[in-house]
């Protein structure tokens, strides 16, 4: 089947089209796959709109238009801390293409932008809606927008606070056998409000819960690494695929959690 | 089916084209436009076969809507050589640095955009420019040599 594509000037615009049942075109790299295969839906929107391109860093606050590709973040020095997650999102040319809000539609095994934005509590900002919802909604609810995102908001985390590791195979540019990330506030030596995201080990990114809830109130001690390490892929169901079946993935999701908090704590 | 006007320029010469809709700017620009330079691989943004440049930046042209280049400067792997073959074009004959010879214009491309921003980079940045294109003959060695022979100033061209 052949798609038809709209382009319009405004976000607007392109939020009404996808009220109408339209699916938005962001960087191209996950849904020109499908155009090119003729599994694309019928009716796709695209904008030019600049405002989907900007970076905003107001105090604490950071927010990325949807718009806003990996080399962009790559490019930008306040974001330092997103560098070693948006160097190790596909290569080069994906890099230059792929878009913030495009990952967080990003079918297994990609999406591991997506990933850190779920541990750093980011909320998405929709299209002509007021406020901003949880990411964890919009990851929780599926691959189906309920409207377009224009742009997403984050507390910068506090040094040490944040981290991010990805396995793959094959280096540089490889697919993520998993990604793990995590947002551990502390208040007086002990975690408070501990977030851990993986990616690749379901269907979407979401949140280890079971590994949270050994951080929680913890000071991060190699004791309480091992209790999170042990704890890590309880509730979780990774999918088989070419790069690694579900048992290896469950098998070393604690290895990998436990490395990325013992690199948080070396700083 | 409602086929959209593109102008843009091509390796530094304006171009005026219809593409279709939904059409990948690969096959816009081997068919539609006539440069063979950009090679089909796998249609799903994973070789690097067909990489070009749009203003400055490496993309792959099997996923970019032919249409969003209207206004766009885009450069491949013929509109290198100007007028002489690019110092980049003779390293790679010189260091064997292509056997099939598939992946070489979207090699070439990922590599002239590095030395452009960036006219000496260290083994790991070339390794890092090249990641995301594919050579299934040479195993990479002689691609990387060919490249920092570019950068380190030892190529006559």
């Amino acid at each position: 089947m052949t798609s038809t594509v709209l382009t319009v000037a405004t976000m607007g615009e392109a939020a009404s089209a996808v009220a109408q049942g339209a699916t938005f075109f962001a960087g191209g790299t996950i849904i020109m796959r499908d155009i090119n295969a003729g599994t694309a839906a019928a009716s796709l929107v695209r904008t030019t709109d600049p405002s989907l391109k900007q970076i905003r860093i107001s105090g604490e606050t950071v927010t990325l238009g949807a718009g806003v590709t990996m080399a962009n973040i790559l490019a930008n020095r306040d974001l330092a801390f997103l560098h070693p997650v948006a160097r190790l999102v596909g290569g080069p040319q994906v890099r230059n293409m792929g878009t913030v809000g495009g990952n967080l539609f990003a079918p297994h095994p990609y999406g591991d932008f997506a990933v850190a934005l779920l541990a750093l509590g980011a909320r998405v900002v929709m299209a002509g809606q007021g406020g901003a919802r949880p990411v964890d909604d919009l990851l929780r609810d599926g691959t189906r927008s309920p409207g377009l995102v224009a742009a997403v908001e984050f507390a910068r985390p506090r040094s040490g606070t944040f981290g991010f590791l990805k396995v793959s195979r094959v280096k540089p540019k490889g697919v993520s056998v998993l990604s793990v990330s995590a947002l551990l506030p502390r208040e007086g030596g002990r975690i408070r409000g501990a977030r851990v995201a993986w990616g690749a080990m379901g269907p979407r990114p979401q949140r280890g819960t079971s590994a949270e809830r050994a951080l929680e109130g913890q000071s991060l001690t190699a004791e309480t690494m091992g209790r999170a390490a042990a704890a890590a892929a309880e509730g979780l169901n990774p999918e088989t695929d070419a790069i690694a079946t579900d048992w290896y993935r469950r098998e070393v999701a604690g290895v990998h959690l436990r490395r990325m908090l013992e690199q948080m704590e070396r700083g | 089916m409602a086929k959209k006007p593109v102008n843009f320029t091509l390796n530094g010469d304006a171009r005026a084209a219809f593409a279709e809709d939904g059409q990948n700017l690969l096959e816009f620009l081997r068919r539609g436009v006539g440069d063979m330079s950009p090679k089909y691989g796998c249609g799903q943004g994973t070789c690097g076969a067909c990489t070009v440049m749009i203003d400055g930046e490496t993309q792959l042209s099997c996923l970019v809507l032919a249409e969003a280049v209207d206004g766009k400067e885009v450069r491949t792997a013929s509109g290198l050589p100007s007028p002489a073959l690019d110092p980049l074009q003779v390293a790679f004959m010189e260091n064997f640095a292509a056997q099939c010879g598939y992946c070489t214009p979207g090699m070439l491309v990922s590599a002239r955009a590095l030395l452009d921003r960036n006219p000496r980079p260290s083994r790991e940045e070339v390794i890092e420019a090249i990641s995301g294109n594919l050579c299934r003959c040479t195993g990479y060695e002689t691609i990387i040599q060919a490249i920092l022979a570019v950068a380190e100033g030892r190529v006559r061209a």
